[in-house]
């Protein structure tokens, strides 16, 4: 474990990104300070204007939006979208900054529920092997046999729009990597004579597993959960691009690269006029799953031991 | 050998019952007049009083689940996939039409995939952790890091925004007027490159192939960042072996070492990822298609999941999965069959 640390950090790929996740959290935990919320629902983007047109940075708030909060006795704490507009007025900065919030949520709440369920699945079907075996995997294959990004966009249409939704689909379709994962490790570490040696002791199943088979595999799991993480957060993202993610006005970055696609062109004689609404969003998202790819990709040369030593 | 094969072939139809059953799992999730809205053509046949509890009853919708299951399977079987509204025609229909646009789309998305991701893997383990292997990490990992959604906004953005070289859609209108409505342009294949050079046509191929070139570009992206790390991995590997040393202790210059003695062997692991990969390919089609307006499959999947067109979306998965199968048992058996160490148990 400190070895893998100490690799994480001397190694300077691995070391932006650290850099950059630090960068994030940061974000993440100051939102409400960086960007003071203007109504009760933090996550709901505050807009800045009717206009269906997206406006430029340093755009003033409109004057019928701050007649609004004036009578509804709100503080306007800030006033100007700094990095514009989207379309329909929502301020770009604000989402960006509650966006990181939304990804933090996504990326760890579905890898961590669906490593859960991987984790019981492979152990149960590691360690009982046979028939319970058979039929696990067969299970397992048959929720591979969609497409990740298609699988979710059924469920999250059926189930109706929401991240909650979204983050059902998501776990429903990503656990079966886990469950090959612990699977495999499971099994190889099944017939060590300390195994059969607690069997021999009459020690009972449920035990065996948690207490002895499962520490030694798990951190496997829980590297390969940090490098699913990124991707997690680009999927949740796809779907609200295609308009089944998260509701409208959501601080999610998703949605708002979606927001951008019509106005990408710009107008005639006006090429990328409208740069800000993609391009912001474009780079916090970029950033973000850039960061968990850097970690991850050291750790996955750190622990293949073909390469050890080689780094 | 032949014994996994055969056992692969039997797993085929559990599986594929497996399939049918999570998508009705899913499909079930809606409310019986929801799921009825899938067969309605017309929304006025619901006025005329019970006509709702009627059509329920006909198409077995409150049924209890292993019963509704059946009967689902049954219009299935007769490929009564329900109404499209999005495409205001029956889905079978639907499907049939989009199908060529989008399998023209990935199969010429296929050969950069494969090219390039097996290039640069080959040359970033060669110079592994050279400046020439680091560079083409990174760009792999940032390429990896960039999702296809705003990658594509970018191209389009780039060759048609600025340079307006390559504009969306499939073909331009004065080349839609001679393919689908001149007689003396005939519609061999459907898939519109071929056609044009059947019909010996030169103009209408160009210009359908300057339309594939962005969805192309965006929908195989991320694929070659993947298929070149595997590349990557898997001939590191194999230079390590000791028949590579043998072969460069006798004397044998680099090159024939590299490309004929190291990349054949490291490359059957690739090439069963890159069969599994092209397949996991066809998840990228909806948001390639949507981006530059591109009239398939994934295009018309896309806007009816946001009209909550479930028909549409069910049946566009049941297709997916399907092929997916397929793919997949194609890709174990010849894996089998190019790699005799093979003896899956």
């Amino acid at each position: 474990m400190n070895r893998i640390l100490r690799k994480l950090f001397s190694n300077a790929t691995s070391l932006i990104g650290i850099i950059l996740l630090i960068i994030f959290v940061t974000i993440a935990i100051f939102a409400p300070v960086i960007a003071p919320p203007l109504s009760e629902d933090y996550y709901q983007i505050p807009r800045m204007s009717w206009d269906i047109n997206p406006q430029p940075p340093g755009s003033p708030m409109s004057g019928d939006i701050r007649d609004i909060y004036d009578y509804m006795g709100t503080e306007i704490k800030y006033d100007r979208a700094i990095c514009g507009t989207a379309e329909g007025g929502y301020d770009i900065f604000y989402g960006l900054i509650w966006g990181t919030r939304t990804a933090f949520k996504i990326g760890i709440i579905t890898v961590t529920v669906s490593m859960l369920i991987g984790i019981v699945i492979g152990s149960i079907s590691a360690y009982f092997g046979k028939w319970v075996d058979e039929i696990l995997m067969r299970i397992t294959d048959i929720f591979l046999s969609f497409p990740f990004l298609v699988a979710a966009m059924v469920l999250t249409t059926v189930l109706g729009r929401g991240l909650d939704k979204v983050m059902i689909a998501l776990i429903v379709f990503g656990w079966m990597g886990y469950a090959r994962l612990i699977r495999g490790s499971i099994l190889s570490t099944k017939e060590e004579t300390y195994i059969m040696a607690a069997k021999a002791l009459g020690v009972n199943d449920g035990k065996i597993i948690l207490k002895h088979l499962l520490p030694n595999t798990i951190f496997l799991v829980m590297v390969q959960g940090s490098m699913n993480i990124g991707s997690m957060v680009i999927t949740a993202a796809a779907l609200s691009f295609l308009g089944v993610g998260a509701p409208v006005g959501y601080a999610d970055w998703g949605q708002m690269v979606s927001f951008a696609r019509n106005w990408i062109i710009g107008s005639p004689g006006h090429a990328g006029q409208y740069w800000y609404t993609v391009l912001y969003p474009g780079i916090f998202i970029v950033l973000f799953v850039l960061a968990w790819n850097l970690i991850g990709d050291t750790l996955r040369d750190i622990l293949d031991p073909r390469l050890r030593g080689e780094l | 050998m032949l014994s996994y094969i055969i056992r692969r072939l039997l797993l085929l139809p559990v599986i594929l019952i497996g399939v049918t059953l999570l998508i009705y799992c899913v499909f079930s999730l809606l409310s019986p007049i929801e799921r009825l809205a899938t067969y309605i053509h017309d929304p006025n046949t619901l006025i005329i009083p019970k006509a709702a509890e009627r059509l329920i009853a006909k198409y077995h919708l409150s049924d209890p689940f292993p019963l509704g299951y059946i009967n689902w399977l049954k219009r299935i079987a007769h490929f009564d996939l329900g109404w499209s509204r999005t495409a205001n025609q029956p889905v079978k229909d639907a499907i049939s039409q989009r199908f060529p646009a989008t399998l023209e789309l990935v199969l010429y998305s296929i050969i950069p995939v494969i090219l390039v991701g097996i290039w640069l893997g080959v040359i970033s383990a060669v110079h592994h952790n050279d400046m020439l292997d680091q560079t083409i990490r990174v760009t792999a990992i940032i390429g990896g890091s960039l999702p296809s959604f705003i990658f594509g906004l970018l191209v389009l953005f780039i060759f048609y925004g600025i340079l307006g070289w390559l504009p969306p859609g499939r073909l331009s209108s004065w080349a839609q007027d001679i393919v689908y409505t001149s007689s003396n342009f005939h519609s061999y294949t459907h898939l519109i490159t071929i056609d044009a050079l059947l019909n010996g046509n030169l103009p209408i191929f160009l210009d359908a192939l300057r339309h594939l070139i962005a969805p192309i570009i965006t929908l195989s992206y991320i694929s070659w960042a993947f298929l070149l790390r595997i590349t990557r991995s898997s001939m590191l590997d194999t230079l390590r072996k000791d028949y590579v040393k043998t072969a460069r202790s006798k004397g044998v210059d680099e090159y024939t070492v590299i490309h004929l003695h190291a990349q054949r062997n490291a490359l059957i692991p690739v090439m069963t990822v890159a069969g599994t990969m092209i397949i996991h390919m066809l998840g990228g089609v909806m948001i390639t298609e949507i981006i530059f307006d591109y009239p398939g499959l994934g295009f018309w999947t896309a806007t009816a999941a946001q009209q909550l067109d479930y028909g549409s979306v069910i049946s566009f998965a049941l297709l997916f999965a399907t092929l997916m199968v397929l793919g997949n048992l194609i890709v174990d058996v010849s894996y089998a069959l190019i790699d005799p160490r093979v003896r899956l148990e």
